[in-house]
């Protein structure tokens, strides 16, 4: 099993993106699992700022090598906005995915909203049961 | 994954970190760090690939290479013992049941690696054909593919590499030639193949015998860049090389000339199961044509997008992947015959969105293994 790295001061999601508070707005991004799992970022089709996003709704995706995924919305809010690093850089995601490797920034429209994420504990324990049960049929 | 089939090197893939995926019914590695790093190891040093998965179907007796004449779309009465040839496995109306390489193993016997998906599929397939023919009273098969190993060491260094644990002998192996060699006191077939674009070899060994091969090739190799690598990037590597796959390129309904692949089916003296299929449907026009493309505006093409051109639609992708040599995103589909000329401009459906593309002539990525293999194949 991998190790992961969840800071603390985020909160997470059950679709493996992370939200940090940063005064009146959030950052997103996806998590060290989430990044793992895809493997190399090759590209991110992302909503322009002034979009509004609405929680747990798809608002663009992230491609790697292998697979194409939907990114969800973590909570409702305008999008601020969102990092041209990766456009030119798109393995920042797997580089640095909690700092360098941000998505979006957004104006939060209902701050309620976060009691329906994880804490750093609690998104571990849910990352380590889905680990467990993909590793479910090992003798 | 319950119900998925384990090749011998499941504990060691394990062990080694990979990401475990299925592919064709096989729990198998499709990468160890990062599909990038893979792809670049394989293309400016070596990697070592885990393909057991694929099978072994060996044909002998009084019958059996006058049976494989008539079953594949390759030559094989001319084929020397000790060389390989790629070639389709075809059915009547000219589709292809499976892309496979066939090597003279004796001068009355030849074995067909074939892929994993259609291993069971070709075995019917030939004993069908073979009942229904004149080759099967003298014909023996037998599927070995359980009880085989098969590794690929792929990349610039992958003679320096092979070298240090094989027999001398193996680094006389010409492009598309095999030979039997001791490879790190296993005795093993050795094949100068691959399907990655890059020189390399491909070595079957005793299913039991797959991880003591496989953990001195990667000790031994370690400091010259030896690797291991998985199917991510050996999916990389054969777009790169516009090398087809099979269920995307190829399927029971294509031709395999539709598919650019002509220089390996018997044109003129035919005498193959699909043959006179085939060439009607040349001489009729194929509808559509395998063509390479780039893409021009960012992202990622991949099987199953639609292509078109003027918001009409024209066929659909087969593959696509951002190609890690190129730096950009290329892709394989069909499209009808006037659009298939390279410089063509078309429009890839992704999603919401209209990537703008263009024909291209294949091999996107052009290698010294390929320059080879194209010289050896006339």
């Amino acid at each position: 099993m991998s190790d992961y790295e969840f800071p603390a001061e985020n909160w997470y999601t059950q679709e493996d993106e992370w939200v940090r508070v940063e005064n009146d707005r959030v950052v997103i991004g996806v998590t060290d699992y989430a990044q793992q799992q895809l493997g190399d970022v090759v590209f991110l089709e992302l909503p322009e700022p002034g979009d509004e996003l609405k929680q747990g709704e798809p608002f663009g995706v992230i491609e790697s090598v292998k697979a194409v995924s939907d990114l969800f919305a973590p909570v409702t809010g305008e999008v601020l906005e969102r990092n041209t690093s990766l456009e030119e850089s798109p393995e920042l995601v797997n580089e640095s995915c909690y700092d360098a490797g941000w998505i979006l920034a957004l104006a939060p429209a209902d701050e309620s909203e976060f009691e329906g994420l994880m804490d750093a504990n609690a998104y571990r324990e849910y990352v380590e049961e889905r680990e467990g049960s993909e590793d479910g049929d090992d003798d | 994954m319950g119900d998925l089939q384990r090749t011998p090197l499941y504990e060691a893939h394990r062990r080694l970190g990979a990401r475990l995926v299925e592919f064709a019914g096989w729990e198998m590695p499709v990468q160890y760090t990062s599909i990038l790093d893979e792809h670049a190891a394989v293309r400016h040093r070596a990697g070592l690939f885990d393909v057991s998965h694929m099978g072994q179907i060996h044909l002998s007796g009084p019958g059996a290479v006058a049976a494989a004449e008539r079953l594949l779309s390759c030559p094989v009465a001319s084929l020397r013992e000790g060389r390989v040839r790629y070639g389709l496995l075809c059915n009547e109306k000219g589709g292809v049941v499976d892309d496979v390489t066939v090597y003279r193993t004796a001068a009355d016997a030849v074995m067909l690696c074939v892929n994993a998906a259609n291993v069971d599929k070709d075995r019917r397939w030939i004993e069908r054909q073979l009942a229904e023919g004149p080759d099967a009273a003298g014909t023996r098969i037998d599927d070995r593919s359980q009880e085989t190993g098969l590794l690929a060491l792929q990349g610039q260094v992958a003679a320096d590499a092979l070298g240090r644990v094989a027999e001398a002998g193996v680094r006389r192996l010409r492009r598309f030639a095999f030979g039997v060699f001791r490879v790190a006191d296993v005795e093993a077939l050795v094949s100068n193949t691959g399907y990655t674009g890059s020189p390399g070899y491909e070595i079957y060994v005793p299913a039991g015998e797959t991880e003591r091969v496989w953990n001195e090739l990667l000790a031994r190799g370690a400091d010259l860049g030896v690797v291991p690598a998985g199917l991510g990037a050996r999916d990389t590597l054969r777009l790169e090389a516009a090398l087809p796959l099979y269920g995307h390129e190829l399927d029971d309904d294509t031709s395999p000339l539709a598919a650019g692949l002509d220089r390996f089916v018997k044109r003129e003296t035919g005498g193959f199961i699909g043959a006179e299929a085939i060439e009607a449907a040349a001489a009729a026009g194929h509808a559509q044509v395998l063509v390479g493309f780039e893409l021009e505006d960012r992202g990622v093409a991949r099987a199953g997008h639609t292509i078109s051109r003027d918001g009409e639609v024209l066929g659909r992708v087969t593959s696509g992947a951002p190609s890690p040599t190129l730096g950009r995103s290329i892709g394989l589909g069909y499209v009808p015959p006037d659009a298939a000329a390279p410089g063509t401009a078309l429009r890839i459906e992704v999603r919401s969105r209209s990537l703008a593309a263009r024909v291209v002539a294949t091999p996107f990525v052009t290698t010294q293994a390929q320059t080879h293999s194209r010289v050896q194949e006339r």
